[in-house]
Order: C-alpha cells, then structure tokens, then sequence
C-alpha cells in the first residue's frame, strides 16, 4: 500500500508514531498531484511552500513530544467556498478571481487548530450552483473514474482529490446535493451535517438557509474524524447550533458499534426514477442492512416530488441576496471601462458572472419581487414546511431513511449543460435533506455496467450524525465497494 | 382668496441612534470623527462569507424605547433584508425589519403652547442597521466611509397628527427628552444621532371644494430650528404653489426636497417618488426574537418617570411655573439631582433656584451636566435650608453654591469662611439700626412726615444698616426693626 492509499486516521497515527514525517507524507501528496492533477484538474490553488512549512512545523511539535491535534501533519482540501486568508478565495467565479479574504472561515481556523495541513483550494461550479464542476469558470475537473466524465458538483474538486488519492480527505459545502453527489460520482464517503452542526462563517453564501458545510473521505470513519474537528458552536455564527441543545461528540467513538434493533425506512414509489443499475444496487444494500439484522420498513414521503421546485425558489431566492454584493463597487471584478456609475455595477455582474450564476440572480430576484413573493417564495417556504413534517412523520417508524444519491451515475461531459432543467431534476434525492435541515451520507456501493461508481444515501433526523455515521459504517463493514479505486491510481 | 382656509398636516419619520457600545451586528465600536473606515470588520464591510451576530443591547434599547412610546412591542419579530443597490450599503441590502416591527400603535404626548397636551400617534418603531456615507470630495471619484455602517437605528413613523409648525418642534423635542431619559440615544442632531424627515401637505378648503397638496418629505435637517423653519416655509410654498398651479396630490406625485440651512428654503431632489421594489424577505443568517413576559417584565423595570409627565407634576406637586419645570425636565441629570436634593429636605422653589440661577450654568461651563459637578444633592439641600433658615440671603446662597463646586467644601463651612452669614439677632441689629438713624436725621424726617421721598429713604436707611454689617444683616428682620423705629 503506498502513502496516497493511506486513510487520513492511518496517516495520522504513521506521523504521530514517526514512522513517517508530516513532511514526507505532504511531500509525497504534492508527488501525486504532480502525476495526476494535469488530468483530473481537482484543484484551483495549491500551497506547496505553506504545506511543507507546516508540516516541517508539525514534525518539529512531535518530536519535541508536545501536544498536537487531531490532523496534526495530515494533508486536506477545501472548496475553494471557504474563506482562507491565504491565496485567494474564488468561488470558481472570474468575479471573485482575484479576492483575498482578511479573515479565516471557523472551519479553516478549526482545521488549523487540529493541525492539518491544507494543501490546496479545489474546483467548484462557480457559487456552488451546479451539479457537475462544470459552471467552474477558472478550471476543468474530470471525474477520476472516467475522464470523460463529470465529477459531480458543486463539490466536484474536493471530490475528485479524494478519488484520485491527491489527498485523503477534503472539505466541501452541500446546499442541495454539492457533497453527496459528487461523493456518490467519484466513489468516496460525503457526509452533509445537519444544518447548524458546522459554522458557515467564512463559507461564500449561496442559499444561506440550506448551505452546511460537510467533509469527504475514503472511509467513514475519515468522515467522522473530520467532522469531529470541525462541529461545534460558534458565536460568529447565529444559525450554528448551541452545544447544550445538540452536544457534539467524537464521533470516532463507537463508530463500530452496529445500531441494534434498527429501522431502514424505504420509499419505494420515489425512488423509482432512478435508472436500473441505481436501483439493484439500491436493492442490494437493503440486503445488506437487512443480513445486518435491520428491519426494512416502507414509509410514505408523499410531498418529496415537490422539493425541487421548492428547491430552486429558496435557493435562488436567497442567492440573488447574498450574490448582489458582488457588483464592481464593493466586491469583485469591476467593468474596466463604465460609461457611467450604473454601467459599474450592470457591465461588471454582465461580464464577471457566468450563465447559470445569472440565470439563478434572475429566478431568485423574480421570485422575490413584489406581486410573486407569495405564490412563489412563501408558497416554497410552505413546501419546505411538508417535507420537514414527511420525515419528522417517516422518522417516527425508521432510524434512518436510505435512498438513491442520484438517479444516475455520472454523465459524460457537456451532456448537460444546455439543459439546465434536466440538470436540476438530477437532484431529485438529495435535495430533500437541505429542505429538511437533516444530515445525509453518501457511501459507496457499487459500480454500473460503465463501471462507474454509485452511492448510497442515508438520512437520520437533525443532530444524530453519531447514528448516522454508524448505520453507514455497518454498511461499509460488510462491504467493499469503498475499497475499490478508479484505473488511473491502480 | 380671504374665504380660504387650510390645515397643515405633518407625519415624522425619525431615525434614532442607538448608544449601544458596538454596532447592531458585529463587535466594532460605534464611531464619531474617526478617520474614515476605521471602524469597520468584515461582518459590517459584508465581506464575502461574513455573518452578523444581533446585538442584544439594541434590541433591548429598542423595547426600552418602545415601550415609553406606548407601543406594543411584539411578541415575536425578525430580520429582514431590504434589497437595493446603493455604494454606501455594502451588501447591497440591509438588514431591517419589515412587517413585525419591534414596537407598533403606540403613542407620544407633546406640550402645546396654551399649556394642553396633545397626542401624536406612532404606526410603528423598528430597529435596523444604519448605512455608510458616500463623500463626494475626491475630484472626479467618490469615497465611501463605512465607519457608520451597521449603527443601530431605530426608525420611528408617526401618524400625520401635527397641524403646525411648532407641534412639529415639539414633538421632536419630546422624542429627543425621551431618548435621552431612557439612556437609549445620545439625542445630539448635529452628530446626526436623530434625524428627523417631515412628510408635509396641506388640507385646503375653497368654497369650490377640498384640496389636498402632494405631499413633501424634507431632508437634511440639522436642528430642531431647522425642522420647525422648513416646515414653515414648506406650508408657504405649498399654498403659493397650489393658487398658482391647482396641482394636488395624487399617486406618485409625492417629492422629496432638500433644507437649504443659509438660505432657508426647501429645494427640490426628487421629482417623483420611485417606485421602489425593496424584495424584503426574512435575513436567513439571522434568528428570530421572540420577547418572552420575563424579558419584558425586565426591561419594563427599567423604565423611568417620563419627561413631561415630571414636569406636570413639578408645576402640579411643588408650585413651580411651567417654565422652571421645564428647565428642570429637559435633561435627566438635572431632574434626578433635583429630585435628590429635594428627598434631602430642600424646599423645592429654594432647590429650584439654586439649580437653575447657578447650579445648570456651572455645568454647562464645564460642558457636563449637574451629575458630572462635584456637587452632592444633600450639600443643595443644605444650602437651601439655611436659606430658609434666614442663616445666609438669597443673594450670599449663590455665591456659596459656586465655592461649593470650585473647592467641594460644605455650605456652612464657606457661608463662614467667606464671612456670608446673616445676622438676624435682633438685639445686635438694634444698636446698629439707632447709630444709622442717628447718622441720618434727613431721611428720617423724609420717613417720618411721609414725604414723596419717603420710600426711598427707607430703602436708604436699609441699606446703610446692610452696609454697616458688611451685608450680613438679615434684611427682612432689619425691617422690621426699622419700621417699628419709624412709626
């Protein structure tokens, strides 16, 4: 087994032990992205001299036997969604090309202070508002699986790095999908916290109400770890969640204990879209769970086939807010050539952001407007009321609710992008979660004829990541599609 | 044109300034005349990422003032984002609260001029951020400071209830006493921390029928002068205007003017009202508040007599004139001293005098008010008794009162030191009184055979005998020796 198979835990304990140095294992980190990066394209920028003086920093503590943290020396990723005060926070945006954060995201300052070594800033669809990496418009993400593929998105570099061994783990952000379908695409673990779990300080907003912050992994217990270092309360955040209400554990604790007498919740009416090969594996896991000694219960989900259209009111609702702060004159790139002050702010929005960027200003700002907020903003904010009561109803006979990621594997290339609507119906399954605020998990577990990877999705009410995270480990336990590596890191 | 007659009809739209220690949503200080941008963060520049955090303080102020104004306040409110694009607003939205403004249908009473009070209603009281200011003095870009950038402000709307002028003044002024007694705004209108918008029009009826004006908001008022003159000429012009032209009020022809403070005239900005479309919607990084009977049971004890309700009770309870009540209300400080001096055992016009012949002019020498003297209420109270006491006069208690602030010593220690103390023993006046009238044979007989001269030749033999104790005979009791003498 060679360094880049190494699991972030495994990592960890090498360095802690010094059978290998922090610096050997970055070294060897950046070697991997020297061989394999020009092809899968996972990062937007990379911080060599940074990572190898942290590390060499991290080494130094170790061997002087003093206290280190929970990733001490360990390489990570984040989406470039996350605000770092080192190199540039971009958003895969042209708008944001050139910004330099003041300030840390908490989760970046939490990552720090666990001692990781944040090797690089990964691709996204700009704004995190697509499904594939594709809206990025500063660089071109392959899926590791299958060049000619997407990666998935938004999350789709963070997703790729941990596919192609670039890294072990990655952070990402989730706000209809972005870390599960991606996770499921590339054959890794993505877990979606609970809304409030992570702060979203520091995270680029795109649907405030539904963005959470989430990590990728090889494993689940890799998740678990990276979750464990970022949860938590923060007073800069007032949606994030008070400690007292919801505890936060290490969520390492225990991770193997299978959850007895438990409930898989299915329904199988809505997963019914999904393609066939999506389906049998979906089947096949519920054997799985089933051999585990769960029971498989059916439960209804009846207003789910509304979530979508809920989806994209709130959501660009909230980003036609958030993004008007990028206009030429406080944020972002600026028209070099106005013919007048409102030139500023109309030619710089024209010319800095990208179709699908403007294409949800223009829902959102529709939506919000005088004479439609009702029949459209509240009448969503109603649906979204619905499909919370669907699984606070569904949670009531089940543990945990298992359905598809997506309903597909990942597609080819520009076979989307023309078509925005069948873009978005693709996120049919996981959107659902951000509506209701609950943690999602997407696991491997299996691979279509094209021998691509498929995940599995399970959902536990608000705050049970603990249980979640188990119910999903049962499932890898006793399988070993995690296990399986794309052709090009054979 | 003499069987025309109109009514004047103002709403207010005020912005106050809250003094809580740091801004509405993030931890930077509140600035004043700091060097531009100094006082900014990323949560109040709205950098990318950046959340903001409510300031409880304001929130409580907010209450605190809503209630004093006879508003609900309500039992659940949120945040909204009020979007338009603007340099001085940095996240091109700004967080406001629309339609559960923290305090509603409340009420203020004013002082009219025939002594009566009236009441101006409040449609509502809501906090929210303040914006930047764009300067204009680079050549040929603008600036913009975003030092004021998330102050908390709350606005305040009244119903069109003030019919001139001077209830406009009023109205302001009593709003400014309010905010201060409750401690929730500095109240200075220069510094900008009230800032009043008039909306104005007239109600006028010719024997052809009922004519409303178009309404004008009035911006750029500095003082209450200024507030009070603009609404002024604004009844002016609109009456010229409409004789001139017959244009009324109708939709979307309400203007916006601007106070031109030299040449005191209202001069037009915007033509006609644009038709606004904020897209509020509730700020989703923002949790809602909801006032539980606690809090509120909480803040309500923080509550205080108000202004006016102290001044009718000082001219109702302690027979003081309207004017000296007045005085005494305008500020805090100054009432609660009196107040204090008066638990103390001050007789009240006594206490009243000191503080408003001397005691407030001290202070503002200092630039403080009564509280910031070194000047104790029981040390007031004191001076005003030996007053009554006949111990000092009137006159010698207002020079007392000064030593007392410059060197902190006690009445009765200064009235000896500076050799003020009256005498009022009749025995000892006596002699000096038979030496005066011995001395002075001519004004006696001018007394005596009651000539025109008479009553100035008693206030000269008074004075003589003052004189001869170097001031410190008791004047009521010299006369009384001397009118017994005369008879």
């Amino acid at each position: 087994m060679t360094l880049p198979d190494l699991t972030a835990i495994e990592l960890r304990e090498a360095i802690a032990t010094r059978r290998i140095s922090s610096a050997e294992a970055v070294a060897e980190t950046f070697a991997q992205i020297d061989r394999l990066e020009p092809t899968v394209g996972a990062f937007l920028s990379l911080f060599r001299d940074e990572a190898a003086a942290r590390a060499g920093d991290v080494d130094r503590r170790i061997a002087a036997g003093e206290p280190v943290g929970a990733l001490a020396g360990v390489p990570v990723a984040v989406k470039d969604v996350l605000c770092t005060t080192f190199g540039a926070t971009t958003c895969g945006s042209r708008m944001l090309e050139r910004f330099h954060s003041p300030y840390d995201a908490t989760a970046i300052r939490r990552l720090l202070n666990a001692d990781a070594v944040i090797v690089g800033k990964t691709n996204m669809d700009e704004f995190a508002m697509g499904s594939s990496t594709e809206n990025s418009a500063l660089g071109r993400t392959v899926n590791p699986w299958a060049p000619d593929r997407v990666p998935g998105g938004s999350s789709g570099g963070s997703a790729a790095a941990v596919a192609a061994r670039l890294c072990p783990v990655a952070l990402g952000s989730d706000t209809g999908g972005s870390i599960r379908q991606p996770a499921s695409f590339c054959g890794v673990v993505g877990l979606k916290p609970t809304y409030g779990r992570v702060s979203r300080y520091g995270l680029i907003a795109y649907g405030s109400s539904l963005d959470q912050i989430g990590p990728f992994g090889r494993t689940v217990a890799d998740v678990a770890l990276l979750l464990s270092v970022i949860a938590g309360h923060d007073p800069a955040d007032s949606t994030s969640v008070d400690e007292n209400v919801a505890p936060i554990a290490d969520y390492l604790d225990g991770l193997d204990e299978p959850v007895e007498g438990l409930r898989i919740g299915v329904a199988p009416a809505f997963n019914a879209g999904a393609e066939p090969s999506v389906r049998a594996a979906l089947e096949a896991a519920l054997d799985v769970y089933r051999s585990a000694g769960a029971q498989i219960v059916e439960i209804d989900m009846p207003h789910l086939d509304y979530a979508i259209a809920a989806y994209y009111v709130i959501a660009t609702a909230e980003a036609s807010s958030n993004l008007s702060r990028y206009d030429g004159v406080h944020y972002g790139y600026r028209t070099p050539d106005p013919a007048d002050y409102v030139e500023v702010y109309t030619k710089s929005r024209e010319e800095a952001f990208g179709q699908e960027v403007k294409r949800r200003i223009m829902l959102g700002t529709y939506a919000l407007s005088s004479g439609y907020y009702d029949a459209y903003y509240l009448k969503a904010l109603k649906v979204r009321n619905l499909i919370r009561g669907d699984f606070v109803r569904a949670f009531e006979k089940c543990d945990a609710i298992v359905m598809p990621v997506a309903p597909t594997t990942a597609f080819k290339i520009g076979e989307k992008v023309d078509d925005p609507l069948k873009m978005y119906l693709g996120d049919i399954y996981t959107i659902s979660a951000n509506l209701a605020g609950i943690p999602g998990i997407s696991v491997p577990c299996g691979l279509d004829e094209n021998s691509l990877p498929i995940g599995l999705q399970v959902l536990t009410p608000a705050f049970s990541e603990a249980k979640l995270l188990r119910i999903a480990r049962m499932y890898e336990a006793a399988t070993d599609w995690h296990t399986k590596k794309p052709a090009m890191v054979q | 044109m003499s069987d025309i007659s109109y009514e004047v009809i103002v709403g207010l739209e005020i912005h106050v300034q809250l003094c809580t220690k740091t801004k509405m949503f993030c931890s930077c200080e509140l600035s004043f005349g700091q060097e531009a941008n100094a006082r900014v963060c990323p949560v109040c520049l709205g950098m990318p990422g950046s959340l903001p955090v409510m300031n409880g303080q304001a929130v409580e102020y907010a209450m605190l003032a809503a209630m004093a104004l006879n508003c609900t306040v309500a039992p659940f409110t949120k945040w909204d984002r009020k979007s338009y694009y603007y340099p001085d607003l940095p996240k091109n939205y700004q967080i406001s609260q629309y339609d559960l403004p923290i305090g509603s249908h409340g009420y203020i009473e004013i002082l009219l001029d025939d002594g009566q009070t009236k009441r101006i209603r409040i449609l509502r009281a809501h906090l929210e951020e303040d914006a930047g200011k764009n300067l204009h003095t680079a050549g040929n870009f603008s600036q913009v400071d975003l030092n004021r950038a998330g102050t908390p402000l709350l606005e305040i709307v009244t119903e069109p209830d003030m019919n001139s002028p001077s209830q406009v003044r009023a109205l302001a002024v009593e709003l400014q006493r309010i905010m201060r007694y409750l401690g929730v705004s500095e109240g200075d209108m220069q510094k900008g921390h009230m800032r009043f918008e008039p909306n104005i029009n007239l109600a006028i009826t010719r024997p052809d029928g009922q004519f409303r004006t178009p309404i004008v908001e009035v911006k750029n008022l500095n003082s209450f002068r200024a507030l009070e003159r603009s609404v002024a000429y604004e009844v002016q012009r609109q009456l010229d205007d409409f004789l001139e032209t017959g244009v009324t009020l109708q939709m979307g022809n309400k203007s916006t003017r601007g106070w031109n403070d030299q040449d005191e005239v209202t001069v037009l900005q915007r033509e006609k009202e644009e038709a606004h479309d904020y897209r509020y919607f509730p700020d989703p990084d923002l949790v809602p508040v909801t006032t539980t009977p606690p809090w509120l049971d909480e803040i309500r004890s923080r509550l205080c007599e108000l202004p006016l309700a102290r001044q009718t009770r000082y001219v109702t309870q302690y027979g003081l004139s309207d004017y000296d009540a007045g005085v005494l209300t305008a500020e805090r400080p100054t009432a609660d001293f009196f107040e204090r001096a008066l638990a103390a055992g001050g007789e009240p016009k006594r206490v009243c005098n000191l503080l408003t012949q001397v005691g407030l002019k001290l202070a503002k020498d200092r630039g403080g008010d009564l509280s910031s003297l070194d000047l104790e209420p029981v040390a007031v109270a004191d001076l005003a008794k030996m007053v009554d006491a006949g111990t000092v006069s009137a006159t010698a208690a207002n020079t007392i009162l000064e030593s007392m602030v410059a060197t902190g010593k006690a009445p009765a220690a200064l009235a000896q030191e500076l050799n003020l103390i009256q005498t009022s023993d009749a025995g000892e006046l006596e002699g000096i009184v038979d030496q005066v009238l011995a001395e002075n044979v001519q004004a006696v007989q001018d007394v005596v055979t009651e000539s025109k001269k008479s009553k100035k030749a008693r206030g000269f033999l008074l004075g003589q005998v003052i004189q001869k104790t170097k001031g410190q005979a008791n004047p009521k009791v010299v006369s009384e020796i001397l009118e017994r003498k005369l008879k």
